[in-house]
């Protein structure tokens, strides 16, 4: 029987349960069936680093957010329309997000008083009626799960119980008019080969629980989110990781050099070392190193060899892989670190994005020691992010920081798929014949650039020694001299500043061109300041928008650029990092816009502190 | 640029370059580095295919005399830049000099992660038992109760033995040699280099500044009264008549007897197992009353860079050349118009 469908524009909807749960699979399934009707997305995963934290605990709680709609859309959404909470701990630590009227699914059968006692509820919540402002939907999901799978043989009651994620899934791709086949092909690959009988049961569940909603009069109506009017292409979706990784891959191809990738394991940063380790059929190595001092050695001597040397990790491995970084910036090597920015400081809270590395891979090394740093905007602008890296890395024979954060990593969103065919090639030249006089001086630079020759072992007639002392300009020999560190010290200054004649000149978003306000951000946060700036735009205010992708150097009408607005906001994820460079670097009294919550920053709460300045 | 001797062959002089050797006077690095630079032309692998990788520290400077490819890295790890050469070519012969220090007290962990692993390296540690670069301070090879500037009243750290340490940690191939001693130090870097793999070299190198004399018991043994020389096959005897010998207690640990006795250790680098090889590393001049040199252990095992050479032909073989713009489309995609 077919119930009525209303319109709607956008949802935002919340997942939540314990660790164990299986709230990230039920979410990126989720995501998978939404993408392909088309609607535009974006997620967030939010989870605990702790990998089963005690059963219905509150520490325990796993999240994912998925923001769909028939446009556009530049983030996770602020607060869920819709809550899905598997027990009563999900429920407190998640229900002050949902906003009055909103829809709110919890699993009953949890409620149970041993979990509200781990929750800290001394009622039950869905019986004293604290959730009346909230449209509730108390369905029973493990014992209907448990019902619909008693026939399945060789399942355990655990395990059966285990499937009631796929009955929520079920449900909902009810409620929003999602095929659920995608999930089925998803299940059948998954468990398929290994333990039928599982992959029968969750699929079953999966069923279950789409037919509930058909039958069940708990919901009267159900919904529908027309595709988004999208630019024309081929999409997927794809995580920030998981486009970096191709990122590096293409940059791999563009330049002919075999990809090396050393790395020790970390969150947010192993899934890339995971992904790169499935492409050995694209020359990649992947090297598990001892730790994170060994991950960017190995690189470095990767790079020595003429390979495509990289290096990923999150803050703590950062600040480990600092040493090695001098030396890859004194021997003029291509190199690029990634940085997956997770919330800190020490081993702050592994799993939540920050922004907080930027002055550490600026200015965490020793002595002076310019790295150029790139940073990605969005989950698949890491893809171009990284083959951008890898472009100036290798073009002017240095380290690059990469920065991603913990968000952009595991976030989602729909990607155009690029033209391989006509992604830039990244010309190398190795160094083949001596490059002066018959003699090879392998710090004789390129006028230009500035850059050095890439000599690789194998070559015969360019055998040369490179390290980290200070070395004498042109023949790389090893020197004390005063006046040649002097100069040494400010070519490898200038080089890397010179790369600001080579990137993209910084845009601004001002529609009317005569804003007063300019919102300067850089990196992850793209998503939350665009969206701020159309609300604020959508109020009758103006507002200007730049992003910088490069942090070093900056593009090279920053100054011009900053210097035509009355007022500078610079909203960031961390106490103000980028604030200190604008005021310093270019004698620009802006503001900063700082919160350090471990989440990303909220369009809403962006659009407020511009109102505040462009009304103050 | 000399190219070898007129005939295609490759001297010494090949492998020397124009740099002003800066160790001090009398150090035991000039006879090994004298060694090595005779001793490359003989491998026969051009000088272009050679790579040598140091640290920091005295011995670290090696790379700026050979005429080969070099770098000079930083303090403990040159094991681990030199894993990632050698991983992405195979066709070097990729050669780590390091020292006491930089090998085992800040880069022990990668030293010891290298030798598991297998790379393809040779690794020559200069030991001279103290730090030299820094003037002075007692290294993790220095004896108990050393007198140094950082250890007024003695250090008060257990010293490593560096061929336990290095035969625990799984290495394949494990020998030790003598600075000013040519043609033993030539014979176990010949057979470092024929080894596939990980390869092992402690060389007992004198510092004359700051820790004179500290092996004269076998640089200035003419007699051969303290080297035990260890040649696979052959019993291991030893003293001014070969009157001396060395067995095993049923413990495997290893004590002296008389030649004649029965029972006389058979030395076999090749031996599988680790135990004979690390008993012998425990035979020392002050327990023993004689040092064991030459190759204590050489044995075959897989080594990563070939297994990742084999990964990489074997994902190619099965699933072609790896196909960027397919990869990028593959899994769920949709189409807008």
């Amino acid at each position: 029987m077919a119930k009525p469908v209303e319109q709607l524009s956008q949802v935002i909807v919340r997942f939540a349960g314990d660790s164990g749960d299986g709230m990230q699979l039920t979410g990126s399934q989720f995501t998978s069936e939404t993408a392909l009707l088309g609607n535009d997305i974006s997620t967030l995963p939010d989870f605990p680093a702790e990998i089963r934290a005690p059963a219905g605990s509150l520490p325990g709680v796993s999240g994912f957010q998925l923001h769909f709609a028939d446009h556009d859309i530049l983030t996770p959404g602020d607060a869920p329309n819709v809550l899905v909470a598997m027990n009563p701990a999900a429920l407190k630590t998640n229900i002050k997000d949902l906003p009055k009227g909103g829809t709110l699914i919890v699993n009953a059968d949890a409620f149970n008083d041993r979990n509200l006692q781990k929750a800290g509820y001394p009622t039950n919540p869905l019986e004293d009626g604290s959730l009346d402002e909230f449209q509730v939907h108390a369905v029973p999901l493990t014992s209907l799960t448990v019902g619909a799978l008693k026939d399945i043989e060789g399942v355990t009651s655990r395990e059966a119980e285990r499937s009631k994620n796929m009955f929520a899934l079920g449900l909902m791709s009810w409620l929003y008019g999602r095929s659920v086949d995608a999930t089925v092909d998803f299940l059948n690959a998954k468990f398929g080969a290994r333990r039928p009988e599982i992959a029968a049961a969750n699929i079953k569940a999966l069923q279950a629980g789409y037919a509930f909603g058909e039958t069940t009069e708990s919901f009267a109506v159900t919904y529908e989110v027309k595709p988004a009017k999208l630019a024309p292409g081929t999409y997927r979706n794809i995580t920030g990781n998981q486009a970096l990784s191709y990122g590096l891959l293409a940059a791999s191809k563009l330049s002919g050099l075999p990809l090396f990738l050393g790395a020790y394991p970390i969150t947010p940063a192993s899934a890339i070392l995971e992904e790169l380790a499935g492409y050995k059929h694209f020359g990649v190595r992947t090297f598990q190193a001892e730790d994170e001092i060994a991950a960017v050695g190995a690189a470095v001597g990767a790079a020595f060899g003429g390979a495509l040397g990289v290096s990923t990790s999150a803050g703590p491995g950062i600040v480990l892989k600092a040493e090695t970084v001098g030396l890859a910036m004194m021997l003029e090597l291509p190199l690029v670190i990634c940085d997956i920015q997770r919330a800190g400081p020490s081993t702050g809270m592994p799993t939540k994005p920050e922004q907080g590395d930027l002055l550490l891979v600026l200015f965490g090394r020793n002595s002076e020691s310019p790295v150029p740093v790139v940073a990605a905007m969005s989950p698949s602008d890491c893809f171009n992010a990284a083959i951008e890296a890898c472009r100036i890395a290798v073009k002017y024979r240095t380290p690059v920081y990469l920065l991603s954060d913990a968000y952009l990593a595991n976030g989602s969103e729909p990607w155009l798929l690029p033209d391989v065919s006509q992604l830039a090639e990244i010309p190398v030249g190795f160094a083949t014949a001596p490059n002066s006089d018959g003699e090879f001086l392998p710090y004789l630079r390129d006028e230009q650039t500035l850059a050095r020759p890439w000599a690789v072992p194998g070559t015969p007639g360019l055998e040369h020694r490179v390290g980290g002392l200070e070395k004498e300009d042109r023949t790389g020999n090893i020197s004390y001299d005063p006046d040649n560190h002097d100069l040494m010290t400010r070519l490898r200054a200038q080089k890397v500043a010179g790369i600001a004649g080579d990137i993209p000149k910084l845009e601004v978003d001002d529609p009317d061109g005569d804003a007063d306000v300019l919102v300067l951000g850089w990196g992850g946060t793209y998503g939350p300041i665009a969206a701020g700036c159309r609300r604020v735009r959508n109020t009758g205010r103006k507002v200007a928008h730049a992003h910088l992708r490069h942090l070093n150097p900056f593009p090279r009408n920053t100054a011009e650029v900053l210097h035509r607005y009355d007022r500078v906001l610079v909203p960031e994820m961390n106490l103000g990092q980028l604030l200190k460079l604008v005021r310093a670097e270019f004698l620009v009294d802006a503001v900063g816009y700082n919160r350090v919550t471990g989440l990303p920053l909220r369009a809403a709460e962006v659009a407020a502190a511009i109102e505040a300045l462009v009304d103050g | 640029m000399s190219q070898g001797n007129g005939n295609g062959k490759l001297t010494m002089k090949d492998f020397k370059t124009d740099q002003e050797v800066r160790w001090c006077p009398g150090c035991g690095d000039y006879a090994i580095l004298a060694a090595m630079q005779s001793f490359m032309p003989e491998l026969g692998i051009e000088r272009e295919r050679t790579v040598f990788v140091s640290g920091i520290g005295c011995a670290a400077r090696f790379p700026y005399y050979m005429n080969t490819y070099g770098m000079h890295s930083i303090h403990g790890r040159a094991p681990a830049i030199a894993t990632g050469l050698a991983t992405s070519r195979q066709d070097l012969s990729v050669w780590v000099v390091t020292g006491d220090g930089d090998a085992l007290s800040i880069g022990g962990n990668h030293l010891i992660h290298a030798l598991r692993r297998n790379v393809n390296l040779k690794i020559l540690l200069f030991n001279n038992r103290i730090y030299g670069l820094t003037k002075g301070q007692y290294s993790p090879t220095s004896e108990l109760g050393k007198v140094t500037k950082s250890t007024p009243m003695g250090s008060l750290d257990w010293p490593f033995n560096p061929l336990s340490l290095a035969i625990g940690a799984e290495a394949t191939f494990v020998a030790r040699a003598i600075d000013t001693d040519k043609a033993g130090t030539t014979a176990v870097l010949r057979a470092a280099a024929e080894h596939r793999g990980s390869a092992f070299v402690e060389i007992f190198q004198n510092c004359p500044i700051f820790n004179d004399d500290a092996f004269d018991y076998v640089r200035d043994d003419k007699e051969g009264v303290n080297r035990i020389m260890l040649r696979s096959g052959d019993p291991i005897v030893w003293g001014a008549d070969d009157e001396k010998a060395l067995r095993q207690r049923s413990d495997g640990s290893i004590e002296i007897c008389a030649a004649g006795d029965p029972g006389v250790l058979v030395h076999d680098a090749a031996a599988e197992g680790p135990s004979l090889a690390f008993a012998l590393s425990r035979v020392t001049q002050e327990t023993h009353g004689g040092t064991p040199v030459g190759v204590f252990r050489d044995v075959v095992r897989p080594v990563y860079d070939d297994l990742m050479a084999g990964q990489i032909a074997e994902a190619t073989e099965t699933r072609g050349v790896g196909d960027l713009a397919a990869l990028l489309h593959s899994g769920e995609t949709w189409t807008i118009d």
